[in-house]
């Protein structure tokens, strides 16, 4: 057991440096910095001392190092285009994003597994065919399509819901939540709506054919046998067995959630640490990309070996095999 | 049961006790937030945006880009021509308390022209500034700088006793690792205090009650409250479902749109500011061309040809949507050296182009890469695209590369373009910002955004001279010099000025500045 968590903690680090290398190198792409540093009428020479100063002019691997080097003492440095340390600002963005892909989690598997049993149950119905329908809409299109539809529908034609922000928020310690006031909870459905429903969508058609699968099975045959009432079998037996692969895709899906926000959160301008990777990759902000990739990385792999640890704790095969390995 | 109904009451009530401070304010958005609230640390438009309702500069431009009295209240050029002096105005006060002197201005010019500062660029001329006593001021420039009041529109006065007890007497230092505590607080004079700076999210003004401008502005609004939505289509929603109560900056195909609905009004005008091409008109051969071992844009025919094959009047009917004003120098009609002579709009005429090309020898044309930036000026990328079909109807086949601004414009300085679009505002409001950045030759202090690699001794030297000559006649009729012989070299492609659109609900009816410049104090409405 030990030997496991050692050896995948070991991957973890090598993932990390993997995915720090990749980005930084990447950065030279994005663009120099200096420019959206300094005014227009900034001299040549000027801009030449401010790469100096900021270590730009070495090349990519010294800078790397260094990255990594302050990296691992914590240090995430400043943030180039708001002068603020790194680290400030992730943390005071990263309840905007937690909260919303937290709502786009509850929406997506609430709503899925609702409409999932519904369809499979009532094939023919007519609201079947609506709903169908309607998540091919949710699969195909792109998200700040559907932002922007949502915003034109319930905004600017009904004016019943903030287009834009998070609404008035409640500090408690270090976390600003939106759940305790009457605006933020209304500026959180239609971002809620625009990031879940790709998931929502995913999950129904999930269900409905795992629902679909398990009703044709011998045991729900028995069941039905046995005389049981409809409301028993389908809750009690077919709906509990076709959940064990919803709890898998949901897990690995809210990572994605987390760090795909990106798009949602720019078209509402939701002030999380997906706006704020975008905000840094059109100013080139170094240390705020490298930073935001890093934490990204860290959330997948924290994910990851939590779903290791869970498998090799729930599945006996796994143990057998670790002692065989090591005997 | 009864819980149920007391949360139900709770809820009520703090929606009711919300709604009024919800309610009253002017909600102002824009694209992008400022950066930071330190008032030296960035050289931009959009971080003065929000300066100049908190912070008061010496002078500064009005609605109409005159300059006008801020903190100073006279000022001139003293018999010695290197000496500046300013009267400033007294019983200011900061909005901490504390008066407002000669000590601030020595101090706050000082920490502009400090090694971290952004703002050390427009005072590179200043020798020393000086207190003379506690309501006069004197600046020391190296050499005789007729124009230095030009450079101080932005220049934003800070409380001496505020920045040493916070220790913000140096702009922030990217090697440091505490965050400036003049990034998110700030101590101005200006009519507006800071009440709350949540970046990207809002940054709430109230009114100052002790400004020194009362009864000389409107000052009608209480409360200003600014809202960065950087989405353009979002911006547009908030101001149409009535959220926002002004937009800054309009998307050109939303002008139609907004002005057509009821209660809402798009006021534009001209940007202080010119589209144009470059051309790498001074290298020996280019390095994004198909033409081997020649340079064909170094030919002054091939140049009028290209410049005759931009069919402006399309790009602002079509790419455009009306709003911009067809340009035949960089020079914008606010800016002094513009004239309409200089102005006047080369023929559109392919016929004679196609004369040319073939007279050059590029009957067949050539082929030639075009970078472009894609989110810097009002649809850059498009107007792109249309000079790539202009340029096929000569001949020219021209292969678009259009990137964001921040990969663009190094690109232009380390001279790695051979044609290119830019655009250049010019804050001065004079024609030297523009020759000295655009055409002088490249070196460690000038020509910084000029890649036409046209190195010319004479007129290098005739723009060095603009900065140091007080004699008024002699500085414009070099200034014209300069500017024939641009405009005859054609290393430059001008294509229009842009036009800003400001979109606001129709009781406020807010003028355009050509700076971008919304200023607060004047807004007046019933």
């Amino acid at each position: 057991m030990l030997a496991f968590l050692i050896r995948r903690v070991f991957q973890a680090v090598i993932v990390m440096l993997t995915v720090a290398f990749i980005s930084f190198s990447l950065f030279r792409f994005v663009g120099d910095p200096i420019s959206t540093m300094v005014g227009q009428d900034a001299t040549i020479a000027d801009r030449q001392a401010m790469a100096r100063e900021l270590g730009l002019d070495q090349p990519f691997i010294v800078q790397f190092w260094r990255f990594i080097a302050k990296a691992v003492q914590g240090e995430f440095g400043i943030s180039y285009r708001v002068g603020r340390p790194v680290m400030d600002l992730i943390q005071e963005r990263l309840p905007a994003t937690l909260e919303l892909a937290f709502c786009a989690a509850i929406f997506a598997l609430v709503f899925g597994i609702f409409f999932g049993v519904y369809t499979a149950l009532r094939r023919d119905s007519w609201l079947t065919k609506v709903v169908m329908t309607v998540s091919l809409i949710g699969v195909s299109l792109p998200t700040f399509l559907i932002g922007i539809g949502l915003i034109y529908l319930f905004s600017v034609e009904l004016k019943w819901l903030p287009s834009f922000g998070r609404g008035e928020t409640v500090k408690i310690g270090g976390w600003t939540t939106g759940f305790l006031t009457e605006s933020g909870l209304k500026s959180l459905i239609l971002p809620t709506i625009t990031l879940g429903l790709f998931q929502m969508t995913l999950i129904m058609r999930l269900v409905r054919s795992e629902m679909l699968e398990v009703l044709r099975t011998d045991y729900i045959k028995f069941a039905r046998a046995r005389g049981l009432s409809d409301r028993a079998v389908h809750f009690g037996h077919a709906l509990k067995n076709t959940l064990i692969p919803v709890i898998t895709i949901m897990g690995i899906k809210l990572g994605a959630l987390v760090a795909f926000a990106i798009i949602t959160e720019t078209v509402f301008q939701w002030p999380g640490v997906g706006f704020l990777f975008i905000s840094s990759v059109q100013s080139v902000d170094v240390p705020m990309m490298a930073s935001y990739l890093l934490l990204v990385a860290l959330f997948f792999v924290i994910v990851n070996l939590t779903v290791d640890l869970a498998y090799f704790a729930v599945d006996p095969r796994l143990r057998i095999s670790a002692v065989a390995t090591r005997g | 049961m009864d819980m149920r109904i007391l949360t139900i009451a709770a809820l009520a009530a703090s929606t009711i006790l919300a709604a009024p401070a919800f309610g009253q304010s002017f909600k102002w958005a824009r694209g992008q937030d400022a950066t930071t609230l330190d008032p030296h640390a960035q050289n931009s438009g959009q971080n003065f945006a929000v300066l100049h309702q908190i912070y008061e500069p010496l002078v500064h431009r009005d609605r109409q880009s005159k300059i006008v009295p801020a903190l100073a209240v006279s000022w001139g050029i003293t018999s010695d021509p290197t000496v500046w002096e300013f009267k400033l105005r007294p019983n200011v006060k900061f909005h901490d308390g504390a008066d407002f002197n000669a000590d601030d201005v020595v101090f706050s010019l000082e920490r502009a022209m400090g090694p971290t500062s952004d703002m050390r660029g427009l005072l590179t001329s200043v020798e020393k500034v000086e207190k003379v006593d506690d309501l006069t001021v004197r600046i020391k420039t190296k050499g005789p700088n007729p124009l230095l009041i030009n450079n101080l529109t932005n220049m934003f006065m800070m409380d001496k006793g505020w920045s040493e007890k916070n220790n913000v007497l140096k702009t922030q230092d990217f090697k440091n690792k505490e965050e400036n505590f003049a990034v998110r607080n700030a101590n101005g004079t200006g009519p507006y205090t800071l009440a709350v700076r949540e970046p990207d999210v809002r940054t709430v003004m109230k009114a100052n009650p002790a400004y020194w401008g009362k009864g000389q502005f409107p000052l009608k609004i209480q409360e200003l409250d600014y809202r960065p939505i950087a989405s353009a289509p979002t911006r547009i929603a908030a101001l149409l479902s009535g959220e926002i109560d002004f937009v800054q900056d309009m998307p050109v195909q939303d002008i139609k749109r907004v002005s057509d609905t009821k209660g809402l009004k798009v006021n534009s005008g001209l940007e202080n500011r010119s589209i144009f091409l470059g051309l790498n008109a001074g290298d020996a051969d280019l390095k994004h061309d198909d033409v081997q071992g020649k340079n064909p844009l170094a030919d002054k025919r091939v140049r009028k040809a290209m410049e005759m094959a931009v069919n402006r009047e399309a790009i602002k009917q079509v790419v455009m949507a009306g709003q911009s004003l067809p340009a035949g120098t960089l020079v914008p009609p606010t800016v002094h050296g513009y004239t309409k002579e200089l102005d006047a709009i080369p023929k559109w005429d392919i016929n004679a182009a196609k004369g040319l090309m073939k007279e050059a020898g590029y009957e067949n044309g050539f082929g030639i890469t075009l970078h472009c930036p894609n989110n810097r000026y009002v649809n850059d990328e498009k107007i792109c695209q249309a000079v790539v079909g202009f340029m096929g109807q000569i001949g020219i086949k021209v292969n678009l590369a259009a990137r964001p601004m921040a990969q663009h414009s190094p690109e232009i300085q380390k001279n790695e373009v051979d044609f290119y679009l830019l655009g250049w505002g010019v804050p001065t409001y004079d024609a030297d910002y523009v020759v000295s950045f655009l055409y002088h030759s490249k070196q460690a202090n000038r020509g910084g955004w000029n890649a036409t690699r046209v190195v010319n001794k004479d007129m290098d030297a005739k723009i060095q001279s603009l900065t140091a000559e007080v004699n008024t006649a002699k500085r414009d009729a070099t200034i014209a010099e300069i500017l024939k012989w641009a405009k005859d070299e054609a290393t430059y492609i001008p294509i229009h000025n842009q036009a800003l659109s400001w979109g606001m609900k129709a009781t406020y009816d807010i003028p355009v500045q050509d700076e971008n410049q919304f200023y607060a104090k004047y807004v007046d409405f019933k």
